[in-house]
């Protein structure tokens, strides 16, 4: 593996007055290294689609410099869209045509010579070869944003850009989409993805970026991250108010760190996850307190940002 | 190839697009190129009896044209409605993120629109020829006509370009269409200027619209009482040229402008 840099930004601002368009940024930096999978992870308004509009010349910034492949953004942008694939977060192919329609229209605009086998070849790539010559209005949501992705690969892109891939998809779509994004990262496609789902990020991501607030608070791999993320919880809803005092008393050995109380709802951050629930069930048993409800879970995106910049999503 | 030559292959392509929409869903295109012609069925039925002209000559070889000049403004709204939902649903962002010119997405749905229209002006001329319109000026005369009226068709491109740019959703196409409806009414589409109140007969005689089909109708040798009544009436055919000439010199830079600021 090489470590070209194909993606760099250094202080990027962008600011909307009317402020509806989406969010800003606000010295948003960004390295990329050739070959690599960077998730771009953050929650909703934190600026992840404006920098991918940005980094992909759809968008004019304020300040702030950006090179794809070493070409400026802002002054060689017909060389930036030379050398990148675009997948937005709502699925820009046309409804009106077939799957195989809109590769070749994709694959003209894009100047190649052999278009039609070139249409082939990725319909059979992405298993849309069934649904070809179906009009994309009948395609399922997996599968219209697998046609996306294989119209953002017509002629193999030094980068690609995948915008939020699996929003307002099933699960069933998410796990085809995931599947044909990994096969990219197999082709060897430098990709920057934007996600909102932790666990998007940690399935598909070598380098994990956060955004926040139109800035990057953290960056790393998954695994360095993760130690950075703090315990899993064990979350209580209990039936009596009156319970609280006691559980928490319980649950004290057990915590690893501070245990937190939102009315019948106790958190507990824990290291040995199935010891402690065993533990906290027993606990529970004998001092006969009956939980509504008793659960293991990974911190939330909220979670991680208290936990990484210790102010509130 | 030359950049110019790429721009013009592109925008073939981005036009065979809308052809393809044509052949994937012959219904709704079939639907909006009949629809001037139920105009024309359902005015011609209405009106054409309470109509009477001095030498004669039936209520159509005064609607026919006018029809001619409304189905070119109702053209209008296929615009608006194909910009604004390519922006609302990405495709434009795709486009602009080929590596290809902003002027081939524009001249692709220029193309498209006008051929649009050369199949609505067939329809409707087979439809008129079949109930009794005619030309009378032998037929260089006659293309000239249909050269103004899609030199109109061309003016309202541009409005509609920039309408469906500045509006970025269908839904809100919806809410122009409905300004559309009164502009076809208020012109010399249906009755001659020369029947209205003076001020309301003003104001119809000054809508481009009115120019278009005034002229084309001395073009083709239909009546037109309208010709003669005012100023505008009387020069309508340099009005015909002139008003779309400077309606495309308005929205033509306004639409590229709005295309650019996509990106801010």
């Amino acid at each position: 593996m090489t470590t070209e840099r194909v993606i760099e930004a250094v202080g990027v601002r962008k600011n909307y007055q009317g402020g509806t368009d989406g969010a800003g940024l606000n010295g948003f930096d960004l390295e990329v290294t050739a070959g690599t999978v960077t998730g771009l992870l953050g929650p909703n308004g934190a600026g992840k689609t404006t920098a991918v509009r940005i980094l992909s010349t759809l968008l004019e910034m304020d300040s702030g410099t950006a090179t794809i492949a070493g070409y400026d953004v802002r002054r060689q942008g017909a060389e930036v869209r030379r050398r990148i694939g675009l997948v937005g977060q709502y699925a820009a192919v046309d409804e009106l045509l077939t799957g195989r329609q809109n590769l070749v229209m994709f694959g003209r605009l894009n100047h190649l010579k052999n278009h039609k086998s070139r249409a082939d070849e990725l319909l059979e790539r992405f298993s849309l070869t069934e649904a070809a010559n179906q009009a994309v209005s009948k395609y399922s949501g997996g599968m219209r944003r697998r046609l996306d992705l294989a119209a953002s690969l017509i002629v193999a892109p030094r980068v690609l850009f995948v915008d939020e891939p699996t929003t307002g998809l099933d699960p069933a779509g998410r796990i085809e989409v995931w599947s044909a994004v990994r096969q990219l990262v197999d082709g060897g496609t430098t990709v920057l993805l934007t996600t909102q789902y932790l666990e998007e990020a940690d399935q598909l991501a070598n380098r994990i970026s956060m955004l926040k607030a139109g800035k990057v608070v953290a960056e790393g791999t998954p695994d360095e991250l993760k130690t950075q993320l703090g315990s899993d919880w064990l979350d209580l809803v209990l039936a009596d108010p009156a319970d609280v005092p006691r559980v928490v008393e319980l649950a004290g050995p057990l915590a690893d760190g501070e245990i937190r109380v939102e009315d019948v709802r106790v958190s507990v951050p824990v290291k040995d996850r199935t010891k402690a629930l065993v533990v906290m069930a027993n606990s529970l048993h004998e001092a006969k307190i009956e939980p509504e409800d008793i659960t293991l879970r990974r911190p939330t995106l909220d979670e991680v940002f208290l936990h990484l910049t210790g102010a509130a999503a | 190839m030359t950049g110019l030559g790429w721009a013009l292959a592109d925008g073939w392509t981005i036009a065979r697009r809308t052809l393809t929409h044509w052949r994937n869903q012959p219904g709704l295109v079939i639907f909006t190129w009949f629809f001037p012609v139920l105009m024309l069925l359902m005015f011609g039925g209405l009106l054409g009896g309470a109509m009477e002209f001095p030498d004669g000559s039936s209520y159509y070889e005064l609607l026919v044209p006018g029809i001619f000049a409304l189905a070119m403004l109702f053209g209008l709204e296929g615009t608006m409605t194909a910009v604004a939902t390519d922006v609302s649903k990405g495709v434009t962002d795709r486009f602009r993120s080929l590596p290809m010119s902003s002027t081939a997405v524009v001249l692709g749905r220029c193309i498209a629109d006008m051929l649009d229209s050369v199949v609505t002006l067939v329809v409707l001329v087979a439809t008129g020829l079949a109930l009794g319109w005619r030309w009378h000026e032998g037929l260089p005369s006659a293309l000239a006509a249909f050269g103004l009226l899609l030199l109109l068709r061309f003016a309202l491109l541009w409005v509609g370009i920039f309408i469906g740019l500045t509006v970025k959703n269908a839904q809100s196409v919806t809410m122009v269409q409905v300004l559309v409806w009164p502009i076809g009414f208020l012109s010399s589409t249906f009755v001659a200027t020369s029947t209205m109140p003076d001020w309301l007969g003003t104001i119809a005689q000054w809508n481009p619209l009115s120019s278009t089909a005034t002229a084309s109708r001395a073009l083709f040798g239909n009546p037109d009482p309208s010709a003669t009544a005012t100023w505008i009436g009387t020069h309508a055919g340099l009005a015909a040229v002139i008003a779309p000439l400077l309606l495309t010199a308005v929205f033509l830079p306004l639409s590229a402008h709005r295309f650019r600021t996509l990106s801010r």
